[in-house]
């Protein structure tokens, strides 16, 4: 427990041992805070625990965001590690909906649909 | 409850996982100065608790007057507060509340690309903040509105008066609310994607 705490949660060192000390820029720009991540099978033996990880969380579709916010990484260092399950094809990302210039009504209007029933 | 420390940490509890029909999702930045209650009016409104999402912020990224960990490599750490409501089965709405400054924009990639639209969150007590955040958000093209956060001890105004000191045109909407209180932050939400739908009309149908 105490070796754990000694390497610093997210010292940029740790960081860049996950990630192989790639950066957020080598990353497809198609991953937004919120594409839905979702795993196409299980954590398989002898994965990266950080890929291990992320596949555990997104057995239902999970958010670019959540995963950060679950796992405790930035959300850089996730997307990194999420677009090499997606070159793996263990995951599938959900593209989030872009807006237009001119929001889309039928979008507008089924989100207004959804605030109502709060 | 025992557990909640390492909930975070397990994932999200099985009432909080998003149904495997959810296709879509869509964000809305709430975005106002430090204390303003973006948390605050993020939490009442979402289905799960706030979470948090973090990202590094490397020296490039701190202002040269900031000497905080300087004699270690520096990086400080910048959090950001979000919520969720599973608009219906397949399209879910995410709310990210940021801060105003706008060096923390970067530091998510795409957090205003693709966003529906933005809530400026003021307290009238400090409304200079907004000024710099409404200049930006009308740089980029953002469409918002501002909600005025009622503090029991700040000072009142007439919206048309705050609408003169932020400058703002006529048809941006400028609605008051209580952050704590669900039914008014889901108002203000109701309120900006009311003038979402406004901008979708094309002009002069109507």
């Amino acid at each position: 427990m105490s070796g754990a705490r000694d390497w610093e949660a997210n010292s940029p060192e740790r960081l860049y041992v996950i990630t192989g000390g790639r950066s957020g820029s080598s990353v497809p720009a198609t991953l937004d805070l919120v594409t839905l991540i979702v795993a196409k099978s299980g954590p398989r033996h002898g994965m990266q625990p950080e890929h291990a990880a992320i596949i555990r969380l997104c057995q239902s579709p999970l958010s670019v965001a959540e995963i950060s916010a679950y796992t405790g990484l930035p959300v850089s260092v996730v997307t990194v590690l999420l677009s090499d399950l997606l070159r793996d094809e263990k995951v599938m990302a959900r593209a989030p909906v872009q807006a237009a210039r001119l929001p889309d009504r039928a979008l507008i209007e089924a989100v207004i649909d959804g605030l109502q029933k709060l | 409850m025992d557990f909640r420390s390492s909930e975070q940490a397990l994932g999200p509890r099985s009432e909080d996982a998003l149904p495997a029909t959810a296709t879509a999702a869509v964000k809305v930045v709430i975005v106002g100065g430090f204390g303003v209650g973006k948390t605050t009016l993020v939490g009442s409104v979402s289905e799960i608790r706030p979470l948090t999402t973090e990202e590094t912020m490397t020296q490039a990224g701190i202002g040269v007057d900031d000497t905080l960990g300087v004699e270690r490599k520096a990086t400080t750490t910048v959090a950001m507060d979000f919520g969720r409501i599973s608009v219906n089965d397949e399209l879910v709405l995410y709310l990210f509340g940021t801060p105003g400054q706008q060096r923390f924009w970067f530091l998510w990639r795409g957090l205003f690309e693709g966003a529906l639209g933005a809530v400026v969150l003021v307290d009238t007590r400090r409304l200079e903040v907004s000024f710099d955040v409404i200049g930006r958000l009308e740089e980029r093209g953002v469409p918002f509105i501002v909600a005025v956060n009622t503090f029991p001890d700040a000072p009142v105004y007439p919206v048309e008066e705050i609408r003169g000191a932020l400058d703002l045109p006529e048809s941006v909407p400028i609605v008051e609310c209580d952050a704590r209180l669900r039914d008014s932050s889901r108002d203000v939400l109701m309120t900006l994607m009311r003038y979402l739908q406004s901008l979708a009309v094309p002009a002069g149908a109507s």
